[in-house]
């Protein structure tokens, strides 16, 4: 415990607790639409295209490779969920595509081009999350502060517009609801999200801050706004709990916030069982 | 007075039309029912109606008095849905959201509409009940409420029935027969030709031949006399 209250002397400890759990709020919020929208693999395979553009990024030497990572995983997710439930190519097969794809292409290019010495180190912890949630610096703190203050009032005035688009995109397009451009307000708040969930987690483990909340609440709760909410909470406990647990055990982040979500997901399910089992 | 008139139409997929030379008009308080074999265009007629797909050529004309997008629409159900966690009154709400536009919440008249119309499809006592745990029929009837929060003028109903038991499926009947009297425009796509010239005040018919008018002349032309004719084989046969 006095372990605990020291490392939380320190800034670096403040920075990664803030960010990683505005990161987890932000990310559970449209973990909800994805799961139901059969997207849930999107957080993987747009964290590989972050990945590929990163790799472009380091290659041609920017300073700051946000400025390439954000537009073209914008881009990407707008592309994968524009058409929403009638594209030609199904969500999967076109998630699955774009992410190998760009993996691919990722690895080619830091394998061609790298200067640096520690090739397989690099690539390892680009994907897996690197302790870089650790070394934030302030000006970083405030960027994800302003996003993610931003995705929360977007997604709260666009709630009952999200909703219904995700329940049935004909019936809202044929009452008026202009859904193709929600189906891109979404997509891109979903690529900002990954983009910054990338500095938590890295790109692999993403798609478990996206779907493991949404889908342990739908295991409890029976209702939109209730699932959304729970999801929300849930998310914010596993990040809080796992960031403390990774520092105090000195485990990996990234790994040790998701081993957490996947013990919360299986508590969930057991209490969702015990309900269910009871009505029955 | 014709609410909704095609001239012309010609209905397909890529420039392949399906159906072609489409001739129909619906007046305000009709019951209009589009039969034919599966893959004849009905779905994709409907889809026209709402404005979901463009038609390959021709017109579809809305009277000025039926506002855009005031059209009540009962889709078949979608594989998402089938999962979804919401609950009845999270659904019958979402039909206001074309009176929204870029009003991020709903209003309170929009609200009471919402418990008026579960009240009217009887499922005001299900509204916290999560809609994937209902019974067929009365996912039709949220559905149905739904529709209603989104219109009071016209309803196309895209097989209201399918997958419903008999006992239901005459409920469900009624219901829409009695939403007909009280002067909303059906317009319903069916496979049940009984039903069909039962409850409808006139007939498309779109199959190899098409045809368009009321349940009487359609029972007395050729098509309509030979259709039934097979149905009614087909059911003594059983």
């Amino acid at each position: 415990m006095t372990n605990l209250i020291e490392s939380l002397e320190y800034p670096f400890v403040r920075y990664a607790l803030i960010v990683g759990v505005l990161i987890a709020l932000c990310s559970s919020l449209l973990g909800v639409t994805l799961v139901l929208k059969r997207f849930s693999f999107i957080g993987d395979g747009l964290s590989h295209v972050a990945f590929g553009a990163m790799a472009v990024a380091a290659v041609i030497g920017l300073s700051n490779n946000m400025l390439l990572i954000l537009p073209v995983t914008v881009i990407s997710a707008i592309l994968l969920l524009r058409t929403g439930q009638n594209t030609k190519i199904k969500g999967d097969a076109a998630v699955a595509m774009i992410s190998v794809g760009a993996l691919a292409f990722g690895y080619l290019i830091m394998n061609i081009f790298s200067s640096s010495s520690n090739l397989s180190g690099d690539v390892c912890s680009t994907l897996f999350g690197s302790t870089s949630i650790l070394t934030l610096s302030i000006s970083e703190v405030w960027l994800c502060l302003i996003l993610s203050v931003t995705v929360l009032i977007i997604f709260i005035l666009f709630y009952n517009k999200i909703f219904a688009v995700t329940f049935d995109e004909n019936f809202s397009k044929a009452t008026g609801v202009n859904a193709n451009a929600y189906n891109l307000l979404i997509a891109i708040i979903i690529a900002v999200i990954i983009v910054l969930a990338m500095n938590l987690v890295g790109s692999l483990l993403i798609s478990a801050l996206l779907i493991f909340p949404a889908l342990s609440a739908m295991r409890i709760f029976r209702s939109f706004k209730s699932v959304t909410i729970f999801s929300a909470v849930l998310s914010v406990l596993t990040a809080f709990s796992g960031i403390i647990i990774s520092i105090l055990a000195g485990t990996p982040v990234g790994s040790t916030i998701v081993a957490v979500e996947v013990i919360a997901f299986f508590l969930c399910y057991l209490i969702g069982y015990i309900k269910g089992g009871q009505k029955a | 007075m014709a609410l909704i008139k095609v001239e012309d139409l010609t209905l397909g997929y890529d420039s392949h039309p399906i159906v072609e030379g489409l001739n129909f008009s619906v007046n305000s308080g009709d019951y209009l029912c589009i039969v034919g074999e599966n893959g004849s265009g009905k779905t994709t007629l409907m889809k026209t109606l709402l404005g979901l797909q463009s038609p390959l050529s021709g017109e579809i004309q809305f009277d000025s008095s039926l506002k855009k997008n005031a059209i009540g629409y009962l889709p078949q159900q979608t594989l998402v849905q089938r999962d979804f966690p919401a609950s009845v009154a999270e659904i019958v709400l979402s039909g206001c959201q074309g009176k929204c536009k870029m009003r991020p919440f709903y209003s309170k008249e929009e609200k009471e509409l919402a418990e008026a119309n579960m009240k009217k499809m009887s499922v005001y006592e299900l509204k916290n009940r999560c809609y994937r745990e209902l019974s067929g029929g009365q996912q039709q009837r949220v559905l149905l409420a739904r529709a209603l929060c989104a219109t009071g003028d016209i309803l196309l109903l895209d097989e209201p029935v399918a997958g419903l038991d008999p006992k239901v499926t005459s409920e469900m009947y009624k219901l829409i027969e009695d939403l007909n009297e009280e002067g909303i425009t059906i317009i319903m796509i069916s496979h049940d030709l009984s039903a069909a010239t039962k409850y409808a005040s006139h007939i498309l018919h779109i199959s190899r031949g098409i045809y368009f008018g009321t349940k009487e002349e359609y029972l007395q032309s050729e098509l309509g006399s030979l259709f039934l004719k097979e149905l009614k084989g087909g059911e003594e046969q059983i």
